[in-house]
């Protein structure tokens, strides 16, 4: 079908998801005014999940019509089936973010757990009103705002318990780290649109293929201009070396911040690095006539990406720390997908996302079901002896570290067997460098997790009376295990959907 | 005389990217490492407007230059709110005395 530019007023019935975030936003800060004391939280909770659903249903709606691919907004946005595929993986996860975020309720709890939660619940829904905007951006200027976007929301929520020397420390590192990397990003970015003279992917990509088959090669300016741009996409999806603000940020963030950090702005940051890379340097196209020096430099990041999460996962004795470390190594696993700018790579990055999502969203919330019931320790002392004080959560956490690790019978062994897969398709002596180096790290991620399962059902803790996990939370962790399972065994139809989803890449 | 074109303005630009770098990199004061990305910032968006002049000719790059300005001031405002936390909480903001979250 071809592409059709919409105008203003057109494009907002493509735009309709996020003119319901945006609504529910507004009113969420009035409820928060308004709104009686009891009625509040839950409020704010059926709000957010209404606008969620929305915006989550009208992109499987649109995915189901087989609407697009479109440009809205005079070529700014795109509109394609790629977008709407991330508008829905967005909405679940945020929604599960929602959920996760409910204070405890009852005598006993401390109040600053229940206050502010208008600022934080409507700080949620811009984020992901940003990570929407991020996977659709088809323009250099719509990249850095949503970018931005997503960036000073996670900034606050970093830091949002305000009296709490760790969180504040982290989003500090946060905010400086942040910064620099967006303006690195911001300087590459004008370096493109000096050789390109647009700021619409699809021109630059013109212009770009033009003078490379002039040159022979590609020119060193884009060389140079996507190299800093990586800079900023790397730091989103906390690549190595831009990875150096995550365990600290993600250890002082308030958990279910943690939880949705590593899973939401970095499937966003992979939405935002696809594009770009295939929209703008056609690195996706079928048989380029000059060598492209973009496989190298992805595969070089990929392997870096990995190892360095995985060998400092290794020593750490807080499990939220670990979980940060892994959540950089699983970014090498999805760049390794990335490094071959394939159709096949593509689906298994986007597949891999899907099976992310429960698995990482799932040990995050055992950790803070963990933490809640031990007076806030998130260290490896806290899970002793939890196979027998909580036995239904720690089986759900196995299933989630045993997934993480990419075992079978699980969703992550599936996403990581096609990443491998697209890997060794492609050929190359190259690619299986990379396929046993991502095979050694998936072999050495098995230490670090199998430590949580020994505590849990090997060693003995201090405390041997049950765990009372929160219904709530119990609730969603098996909801979230439910999925990581079965995806395991039965994971055509979803694989399918998915993949069916991503003809962008032509 | 020659006339100032292009690559001056390129060459300032570059200038002052390399001094934001320096900056980021050398500070220990957390308010001295935002000063650093502030150049960062600028030194993109004279690229911009230079670029915009010379070589495309519309007004794109001086649209994308008012929102690089106005980010950077929302970005700073943020930055700024958290480096008066973290002095509430650690009497400090000396990025190497800010140790609690470490290996």
């Amino acid at each position: 079908m071809e592409t059709r530019t919409f105008d203003n007023v057109a494009s907002l019935a493509y735009f309709a998801p996020e003119l319901g975030l945006i609504a529910a936003v507004l009113l969420l800060v009035v409820w928060d005014l308004a709104s009686p004391a009891r009625l509040k939280i839950a409020g704010l909770v059926v709000i957010s999940l209404a606008a969620l659903a929305w915006s989550g249903g009208m992109g499987a709606y649109f995915l189901a019509k087989d609407a697009g691919p479109h440009e809205l907004f005079h070529g700014l946005l795109a509109f394609d089936r790629f977008s709407n595929l991330f508008r829905v993986i967005f909405a679940f996860v945020t929604g599960a973010i929602v959920l996760f975020s409910v204070p405890p309720r009852g005598p006993g709890v401390a109040p600053e757990l229940r206050r502010d939660q208008g600022e934080f619940f409507t700080l949620i829904l811009v984020l992901s009103l940003g990570m929407n905007l991020m996977a659709a951006s088809r323009h250099l200027l719509l990249i850095y705002l949503s970018l931005e976007l997503v960036s000073v929301m996670s900034f606050v929520l970093a830091g949002f318990k305000i009296n709490d020397a760790r969180s504040s420390e982290g989003a500090l590192k946060y905010v400086i780290f942040g910064g620099v990397a967006s303006g690195i990003m911001l300087y590459g970015m004008s370096w493109i649109f000096g050789i390109t003279a647009s700021m619409h992917l699809g021109e630059c990509a013109a212009r770009i293929a033009a003078l490379t088959a002039q040159q022979g090669k590609v020119p060193e300016v884009v060389f140079v201009g996507t190299a800093c741009m990586l800079a900023g996409f790397g730091y989103k999806i906390s690549a190595a070396p831009f990875h150096m603000w995550t365990p600290d940020v993600y250890e002082g963030a308030p958990t279910p911040v943690t939880a949705f950090l590593s899973v939401g702005p970095k499937a966003a940051g992979f939405a935002v690095l696809v594009r770009f890379f295939s929209d703008a340097l056609g690195a996706g196209s079928a048989s380029p006539a000059v060598a492209t020096p973009w496989p190298v430099l992805a595969g070089c990041l990929a392997m870096a990406t990995m190892t360095i999460g995985n060998l400092s996962a290794l020593g750490q004795e807080n499990v939220k720390r670990m979980l940060a470390y892994s959540s950089i190594a699983h970014a090498g696993y999805m760049l390794l997908g990335f490094s071959v700018f394939s159709d096949a790579g593509v689906a298994a990055i986007a597949f891999y996302i899907v099976t992310y999502c429960f698995m990482n969203l799932g040990a995050f919330m055992v950790v803070m079901a963990v933490a809640e019931q031990s007076g806030g320790d998130e260290t490896l002392s806290a899970f002793r002896g939890l196979g027998r004080r909580a036995p239904l959560v720690a089986a759900a956490m196995v299933v989630f570290l045993v997934s993480l690790t990419g075992l079978p019978p699980t969703a992550g062994f599936v996403g990581k067997f096609y990443l491998f897969s697209a890997l060794l398709t492609a050929g190359g002596a190259w690619r299986w460098v990379l396929a046993i180096v991502g095979v050694v790290n998936s072999v050495i991620s098995l230490f670090y997790y199998a430590r949580v399962l020994r505590a849990m059902y090997l060693e003995k803790g201090e405390r041997t009376e049950p765990v009372a996990v929160r219904p709530l939370l119990g609730a969603t962790t098996c909801a979230l295990a439910v999925p990581t399972l079965l995806l395991g065994v039965y994971w055509g139809p979803v694989y399918d959907f998915v993949a069916s989803s991503l003809s962008m890449l032509r | 005389m020659e006339e100032i074109g292009l690559i001056h303005y390129l060459s300032v630009a570059a200038a002052l990217f390399g001094l934001g770098l320096f900056t980021v990199m050398t500070r220990k004061n957390a308010v001295g490492i935002l000063l650093g990305v502030e150049l960062i910032l600028n030194a993109a968006a004279l690229n911009f407007v230079a670029f915009e002049h010379f070589v495309a000719g519309g007004v794109s790059g001086q649209v994308f230059t008012v929102f690089i300005i106005v980010l950077a001031a929302s970005e700073a405002a943020i930055a700024l709110a958290i480096v008066l936390q973290v002095y509430r909480n650690h009497r400090s903001i000396m990025a190497d005395q800010l140790t609690s979250l470490k290996n």
